[in-house]
């Protein structure tokens, strides 16, 4: 089956019966559920019961902010498709839920939001669905809003199906670009079937806080809350180049020839019979100035000491 | 849409600059009870513009919140109920949102505000 993004825009795809139909399946549910379940263990929100206000973009019928619900938090669902809105309605979910397109940006008042999740949505930003959308764009706006909605410190967790690398990369520099630090998360990435990926964002100045936490391994069937085995020796992390990239390395200027140089330098030609001028006599302390004529102007010369 | 969430929202209309607080125009509005959870409430305080949030309960007839606030209010557990209610249990069902500086209405339908934008303003 192809994926849904190449089929018709998300307001259109998602309709009555793909929604309800969406939200019935146990596998969808299942699959969602576990996302959202890893989304806001890599939002690493503070270990100390508070809820938080988080925004769930993409929410859809409410599967993902479910999860966000039964972890104590309030939240606040975005979704382009009335029709898995009024889905969510029916099943009464306990956020709020907004009719908005992410690419237009998101209303909200800056700093206010403790952290954002998405499943399965932002891949949708790359399509250009009508004449007037720019992807760029879209991304730009999207990238640009969340930064300045989100608390400082605050993460964004990104469940994404990128369609290839160049998609992957035009999000993320999208992201970098708005002035977030982070990379890629991928859980098991050796296989095909339950590979998944996960943007992580932070947003403000990259810490030893915000390191992009370790994929997941082995086997999908271990549970979603079981740690991670962090192995260091194969690197499951696609992490982006530092956003502070190291200075140019500065050219060594030697200041002149050392005085052990010089005198190396005329014992050699001492040894090839050479006539090597004597050492310069000085009085300690001040310079020696040597004057010479050329086309009628007289040029100083300064040397140093010895 | 319960007013901790007008509290956030704000307009971004192209060109509008001070698109906070959205207006509240109010056909129909509700109360559900929400549990009351006081860290949540005591972290929300600092992030809460308390003029649009009293506005706000006003129009839909809560009028127990004081006018001023500051942060020693917080030990009472009478303020915190008052302030959990408007926040959480006020929901706003039919009516609209609109924008304090365009005059553009956001329609809400059972209880979804609709923010889209049209492609002249974004």
């Amino acid at each position: 089956m192809s994926r849904p993004e190449f089929q018709a825009p998300p307001e259109i795809f998602y309709n009555e019966s793909e929604a309800r139909k969406y939200t019935s399946s146990s596998r969808i549910t299942e699959i969602q559920a576990k996302l959202s379940e890893r989304a806001l263990e890599l939002l690493a929100l503070p270990d100390d019961d508070v809820p938080r206000l988080l925004l769930d973009i993409g929410c859809g019928s409410g599967l993902s902010g479910e999860t966000l619900s039964e972890n104590g938090h309030q939240w606040i669902g975005l979704d382009i498709s009335d029709s898995m809105l009024n889905v969510a309605l029916e099943r009464e979910v306990e956020g709020d839920l907004l009719l908005s397109d992410m690419g237009q940006g998101l209303g909200f008042r800056d700093g206010v939001i403790d952290g954002a999740i998405s499943i399965s949505a932002v891949q949708w930003l790359c399509n250009a669905d009508r004449s007037s959308h720019n992807p760029r764009l879209r991304l730009k706006a999207f990238f640009g809003s969340l930064y300045r909605c989100l608390a400082r410190g605050a993460r964004a967790v990104f469940q994404v199906y990128p369609e290839s690398n160049d998609q992957r990369e035009l999000i993320l520099g999208f992201a970098m670009r708005a002035g977030f630090a982070g990379g890629v998360v991928v859980d098991f990435p050796h296989s095909s079937k339950s590979r998944k990926e996960y943007l992580v964002l932070t947003c403000g100045a990259p810490s030893l806080s915000t390191a992009v936490p370790s994929g997941k391994e082995g086997d999908e069937e271990e549970s979603c809350s079981e740690d991670e085995g962090s192995d260091d020796e194969e690197n499951k992390t696609v992490s982006m180049a530092d956003r502070q990239r190291p200075k140019k390395r500065q050219k060594i200027n030697k200041k002149g020839k050392s005085r052990e140089w010089v005198l190396k330098k005329k014992e050699q030609m001492r040894k090839k019979g050479n006539v090597v001028k004597k050492k310069m006599t000085t009085v300690p302390g001040s310079l020696i100035w040597e004057i010479i004529k050329r086309n009628n102007a007289f040029l100083v010369k300064e040397f140093g000491n010895g | 849409m319960r007013l901790l969430t007008h509290n956030m929202l704000s307009c971004n209309i192209k060109g509008v600059t001070n698109g906070f607080p959205l207006g509240l125009e109010i056909v129909k509005h509700e109360v559900k009870e929400v549990e009351f959870n006081s860290d949540f409430i005591r972290n929300m305080f600092v992030k809460i513009e308390w003029k649009a949030l009293v506005d706000a309960a006003k129009s839909m007839g809560y009028e127990e919140l004081p006018e001023e606030v500051d942060s020693s209010m917080l030990e009472s557990d009478e303020f915190l109920k008052r302030f959990h209610h408007a926040l959480l249990e006020l929901h706003l069902e039919e009516g609209a949102l609109v924008c304090p500086e365009t005059g553009r209405k956001f329609p809400v339908v059972k209880g979804i505000p609709n923010m889209l934008l049209n492609e002249d303003e974004v």
